[in-house]
Order: C-alpha cells, then sequence, then structure tokens
C-alpha cells in the first residue's frame, strides 16, 4: 500500500484531520469551542477505527469505532458542554504558557513525533508508520495541552486527545490484538474521570476547576 | 478454572460482596476474610506447575511477588480492621473503601501473572483507578487534589505505556501475524531477536517511562509523596508495597524483551539512569520534610530508585539484589506505615515533630517503628541490608564510578532517616490528641512483616534461593 491508493489515501486523510483538530484544541480561547474540537476529534477517530475495519477486514473494529462514535463524539461532549453551562465556566481558557508559545510548542512536537517514528520504522508497513506518526504527534499534543492549561476540565480534554492519539495508533497497526478491549479499558478511565469531576463539582468540593487554586494543598503544612 | 485466575477473580468478587454489606463490623471482618482466602491461593500457586493458563503465566519472576502480595493484603487487611474506625467513614465511603481495597489486590495479582501484555496494561490500569479512589476518600481539598495528580500522572503514564506496546506489537507484526499471542510476553521474548532493533527501542522508551511513572522513577514521581500521605494509612501500605513492585516488575518483562535483541540500545543503562537518580533526588529530599508519611514516601522513591539500578546493571547477581529488594522494602515499608499510621491516629498529626518518644509512651509500638525504620535504612541484619551489599558489591565488580553516587545516596538516606527514627521514638512522649486504638492489630501486622525481614535477610531456604536465581535469570 503506498501514496495514490485509496486505503492509504483515506487513512492519512483521517489521521491528518485528527491531528489539525489536536492543534485547533490548543489554539481556542474559550471551553466551549474546545469541546467542540474534541467532539469532532472523536467523530473523526470513528471514521478513521471504521475504515480500518474495512479495509483489514477486522469486524471487530467497527465496535471500536461505534464506541467511539457514541462515547468520545456525543455523549462526553454533552456531558461537559453541560457541565460548562451548568456551572457558567465557559470564560476563556487560562493557560500557563500563551496561545502562540503553544502552538510553536505544538510544531515542535509534531516535527520530533515524526523524526522520531519515521527513521526507526523503515522496515514496517508505510500506512502503519505513517499512522504512528500522527499517532504520535496527536499523543504529544494531547500531553502539552494537560501541561499547558490550568482548568481542570481542559486537561481532561488534552487526556481524551491523547487517548484518541493512542486509539489511532492501535487501529492503524493492522492485526493488533485485543483492540476492543484496549479501547474500552481506556474509554472507562476517560468516562470515571469525567463523571468524577461532575460529582465533585456538584457536591460542591470543587469550589472551582481552576487547579491553580488546589495547588497550595501540598499538605506539607509549615 | 486454574487457580492463577482464582486469586485474581477473587478479590474481584469479594469486592462485589463487600460493596454490599453496610455494617462496619461485618465488612471488616469479611475483608479479613477474603484477604486470607487470596492469600492462601497466592501460596497455592507453589503448587501449580510453571507455565501458561490462557493469558496468565507463572514464572519465577511473579510467583514471589503474587505472594508477596497476597501476605501483604492479608496483613493490611488485618491493620485497616483495627484502624478504620479512626479514618472516619460514612457507610457508602466504608464500602467503596473495602471494594477498592479488593479491587486493588486483585488487579495487582493480574498484572504480575498476565502474560498478555495487553491484559497486563489493562491490569495496571484498574489498579490505578481503585488507587486513585482510595485516595480521594477522604475527599479533603488534600486528598483531592491528591488524587487528581496520582490521576493525571498515572493517567498519561499508562496512555503511554499502551504506546509502548502498540509499537512492540508492530515491531513483531512480521513475524506473529494475528490473534491474541502477538502480545504474549514469552512469543515477544522469543521474536525479539528477529524485530527491528529501532521499533524496540522506540517501544522500551515509551513503557520504560510508561510504566516508570506508576514505578515512582524520578523524575515522574511527583504524585507518590502526596498519594501516600492523603490516603487511608492501609491504602499506602498497599500502594507502597505492592503497586510499585506491579509497575516496576512490567518494567523489567519489558527489558527482558528488549535486552534479547543485540541490536537494541542497552536498555538497562536506561534503567540504570533514572533508578540513580531516584535514589540521590529522594536522599536530598528526605531531609526537607516534616510530614512523616512523606518522609517514608520519598523514601519508597529512594528504594524503587535502588531496585531499578540493581535491575539496570543486570546480571544475576543484580537482577537477584534487585528481587530481595523489591521484597525487603514491601515488607519494612509497609511495617513502618502502620506503626506511623497507628501513632500520627493516635498523635492526631502526621507531623514529625508532633510524633515522639513512642518507645516511652508505648514500647511494643515504638521499638516496632524504630526496628522497622532501622530495616528500611538498610542496617543489617535485615533483608535490605543483605540487598544492598549484594548491589554495592555488584556495582564495585562491574562498575566502579557507580560506587561513589551509590555509597553518597546510601549513607546520606540512612542518615536522615536515622534521624527520624530519633525524633520519633526516643525522647519524651508527646500529648496524645486521642486514645489509642486497637493495639494488637498494628503490632501484630508489624512484627510479622519485621519477622520476615529479619528471617530473609540472615538467610535464604535451599528451595527459595533456587526460585529467586532462576528468577534472576529472566530479566536478562
Amino acid at each position: 500500500m503506498s501514496f495514490g491508493q485509496l486505503p492509504y489515501d483515506v487513512a492519512h486523510v483521517l489521521g491528518g484531520a485528527m491531528l489539525l483538530l489536536s492543534c485547533m484544541l490548543l489554539y481556542q480561547r474559550r471551553v466551549a469551542a474546545v469541546i467542540t474540537a474534541l467532539a469532532l476529534q472523536g467523530g473523526v477517530l470513528a471514521a478513521a477505527a471504521a475504515w480500518q475495519g474495512y479495509v483489514q477486514g477486522a469486524p471487530q473494529l467497527f465496535l471500536t469505532a461505534l464506541m467511539a462514535l457514541l462515547a468520545k463524539a456525543v455523549l462526553i461532549p454533552l456531558a461537559l458542554r453541560l457541565l460548562v453551562r451548568r456551572f457558567d465556566l465557559d470564560r476563556t481558557v487560562e493557560t500557563a504558557l500563551g496561545i502562540g508559545a503553544s502552538m510553536l510548542a505544538g510544531i515542535a512536537l509534531v516535527a520530533l513525533a515524526i523524526l522520531v517514528v519515521l527513521p526507526v520504522t523503515g522496515g514496517a508497513q508505510a500506512v502503519a508508520r505513517e499512522d504512528l506518526a500522527l499517532a504520535l504527534s496527536v499523543v504529544l499534543l494531547g500531553m502539552l495541552m494537560m501541561i499547558t492549561r490550568r482548568n481542570a476540565i481542559l486537561q481532561v480534554v488534552g487526556l481524551m486527545s491523547l487517548e484518541n492519539g493512542l486509539i489511532l495508533a492501535a487501529v492503524g497497526v493492522a492485526g493488533m490484538p485485543l483492540v476492543v478491549e484496549l479501547s474500552t479499558a481506556a474509554l472507562v478511565l476517560v468516562v470515571l474521570v469525567v463523571g468524577a469531576v461532575f460529582l465533585l463539582m456538584i457536591r460542591g468540593e470543587f469550589a472551582s476547576t481552576d487547579t491553580g487554586l488546589v495547588e497550595r494543598h501540598r499538605g506539607e503544612a509549615e | 478454572m486454574p487457580l492463577p485466575w482464582i486469586t485474581v477473580f477473587l478479590p474481584w468478587l469479594g469486592a462485589a460482596i463487600l460493596a454490599a454489606i453496610p455494617q462496619e463490623r461485618l465488612a471488616v471482618r469479611a475483608n479479613v476474610a477474603i484477604s486470607a482466602l487470596g492469600c492462601l491461593c497466592t501460596l497455592g500457586l507453589l503448587a501449580v506447575p510453571g507455565g501458561e493458563q490462557g493469558w496468565t503465566r507463572i514464572d519465577a519472576l511473579n510467583l514471589p511477588l503474587v505472594i508477596l502480595g497476597g501476605v501483604i493484603g492479608l496483613t493490611t487487611s488485618i491493620f485497616s480492621a483495627g484502624h478504620v474506625r479512626a479514618e472516619g467513614f460514612d457507610t457508602l465511603r466504608l464500602r467503596g473503601y473495602h471494594a477498592a481495597f479488593q479491587i486493588f489486590l486483585g488487579a495487582q495479582a493480574l498484572a504480575l501473572l498476565a502474560d498478555n501484555l495487553g491484559v497486563m496494561w489493562v491490569a495496571i490500569e484498574i489498579a490505578t483507578l481503585a488507587s486513585v479512589t482510595m485516595v480521594a476518600l477522604h475527599g479533603t481539598p488534600a486528598a483531592l487534589e491528591a488524587a487528581w495528580k496520582l490521576f493525571l500522572l498515572c493517567g498519561v503514564g499508562i496512555a503511554l505505556a499502551l504506546f509502548g506496546t502498540i509499537i512492540l506489537y508492530l515491531a513483531a507484526q512480521p513475524f506473529v501475524g494475528h490473534g491474541d499471542h502477538g502480545l504474549s510476553w514469552v512469543v515477544l521474548r522469543g521474536l525479539a531477536a528477529r524485530c527491528d532493533p529501532g521499533l524496540l527501542n522506540l517501544a522500551f522508551v515509551f513503557l520504560l517511562v510508561g510504566y516508570g511513572t506508576k514505578a515512582g522513577l524520578v523524575p515522574l514521581h511527583a504524585w507518590l509523596p502526596d498519594a501516600e500521605a492523603e490516603g487511608p494509612v492501609a491504602i499506602t501500605a498497599v500502594l507502597s508495597g505492592l503497586l510499585l513492585n506491579a509497575a516496576l516488575h512490567a518494567v523489567l518483562r519489558a527489558k527482558a524483551i528488549v535486552g534479547s535483541n543485540p541490536g537494541t540500545i542497552a536498555p538497562g543503562h536506561l534503567l540504570l539512569g533514572f533508578g540513580l537518580a531516584s535514589v540521590l533526588l529522594a536522599a536530598f529530599s528526605l531531609w526537607r520534610r516534616r510530614d512523616a508519611r512523606r518522609f517514608f514516601a520519598w523514601s519508597s522513591i529512594g528504594h524503587i530508585g535502588l531496585a531499578a539500578t540493581a535491575f539496570g546493571l543486570g546480571g544475576l547477581a543484580g537482577n537477584l539484589a534487585g528481587l530481595l529488594h523489591m521484597i525487603g522494602h514491601s515488607l519494612s515499608k509497609s511495617a513502618v506505615f502502620f506503626a506511623v499510621g497507628h501513632a500520627a491516629q493516635r498523635k492526631g498529626s502526621q507531623q514529625i515533630a508532633a510524633i515522639g518518644g513512642l518507645i516511652a509512651s508505648d514500647p511494643a509500638l515504638g521499638w516496632g517503628l524504630a526496628i522497622a525504620i532501622a530495616a528500611v535504612a538498610g542496617l543489617p541484619p535485615f533483608l535490605l541490608f543483605a540487598s544492598e551489599f549484594l548491589l554495592v558489591v555488584e556495582a564495585a565488580a562491574r562498575l566502579p564510578w557507580l560506587l561513589a553516587p551509590l555509597l553518597v545516596g546510601l549513607v546520606v538516606t540512612a542518615i536522615a532517616k536515622i534521624g527520624v527514627l530519633q525524633r520519633l521514638c526516643l525522647g519524651a512522649p508527646t500529648p496524645d490528641a486521642r486514645p489509642p486504638g486497637p493495639v494488637l492489630t498494628t503490632l501484630g501486622p508489624l512484627w510479622v512483616h519485621l519477622g520476615l525481614c529479619l528471617l530473609l535477610g540472615l538467610g535464604l531456604p535451599g528451595p527459595l534461593r533456587a526460585l529467586f536465581d532462576a528468577a534472576a535469570r529472566i530479566p536478562g
């Protein structure tokens, strides 16, 4: 499979779209817009998983795609949106690093991912190696988002985007065992944390989702 | 159903039962009973012939660690039985606490027993979620912050580990074809010599950083002191004793695969670097701690660093030292946490300054804590002395430059611990804030752990020695 063949091209487009959405996550200034971008990324992930299921003739990947579509593109974004509306959190995104600087760091990370993955994967199939480079970029951008945002919800969004990158990598490797089990387990992790944030906010135990405010609780009393 | 599976599923079944029991007395007893059954199961594994049972596999490396998990699970549940009232949980939290404890025990057993690396990853994830729940249980801002930190850092850690697992499969894919065995550790290890070394390198870096975060290796350790200081005391004992071992064991499995390809970068050197950094940072951080539980949490970082250094050195003696160190650390550190937890509950504070003169006020507890700290500090005749001695001798023979940082780390750590021993145990007693809780449930587990440390430190019986020697050959 190489450039100019349909399976390869579509996989590439979908992976590229996910990376593009990761960049969008980084430069959005409002929480609601970030959640929309995340939902779109979940949808593209579902399409990528379904496409790989079709190309590889692996029906279990359709299950992964369905779960991604339901949970990551619909339910979790809806829950987050509800949270934002209910607690009036749609403020400007607070960042530990400016938007411009995060974009530059993001570009550097994408370059890093390509420089790391492409040379060492010479032996693997082209589609697998380039998917892997895209997936690693998505993973690194998700991590960058977790590092540079001070808001608990945005940190969760970063983690979810990171997981999206992982699933993209997993479905891109033909014949990977336990993909469905692994993606379910990763999803459970995200669902539980969203649930926990939700519960704590409703019970008023997180007075604010700004993690900068809780940093004083280091427990090392003076 | 094979016994290894029962070892995993029994605690999970127990968790379902415990989640349904609202009465405190009954729940506490059921928890001890389930842990005792679990401990018997792990001991029963000695009689199971090694080899695969579907997704699990018993070999010399995971067998001692699983049994250790069973024993510490039992002693911790006994300690918890006497101590849980002092935590002040309401019914809901109590049910969650016991259920999460058993889920954790089952998950760490699965993480050790799994032959399939995908299953191992899922098990470590479940253990993470259970520990996040247990740490957050008190619901105070400090506990929530600790749980949030644990969740985010370990969430990223296990995500990276999954990425490493995927790359590992990608490396083996041309040779294994489709099917679950493509992630089997035995299959991957057998194939590693034919795999692309570049991909194996990449996979190892991700697995080391991912599982290394869970093991608390510097610079990925930031979650550990808070998690161990803010959760319920009994949880600290299993977090420090068992979770770190399960994560380090996962790193060793990855090292065994990658190390069997001669074309890769030497995985041992990376592990050695992380280990040494942990030893040194922990040694100097210990001096700045005022909180007793954070102090000993930092000491866990140092000990895991020592074990990683030993495994990084590799070879028979190095691996043996690392394995003994993991076992000795689990036993003696959980003994320390039992005693410190009991004392902190009684004094109403876990600050080192608030706990003092334990030997004068309560000799059995005070001496127990003093001896446990001496054991953790690596003084003879306990097991950690034996493993550290083995490590230093091996380092002197193979990498003499390693001796200087290693000895500095060991000596600085030991002095800091002796200082804390004096402040906690000697001198005039500080006033009690609350009446002492039941002391037998603390003293029993404490002295059992110390006895085991002493026996193993004095000498290994023949069959055990043979088991450990076989285990030391596995990580390469």
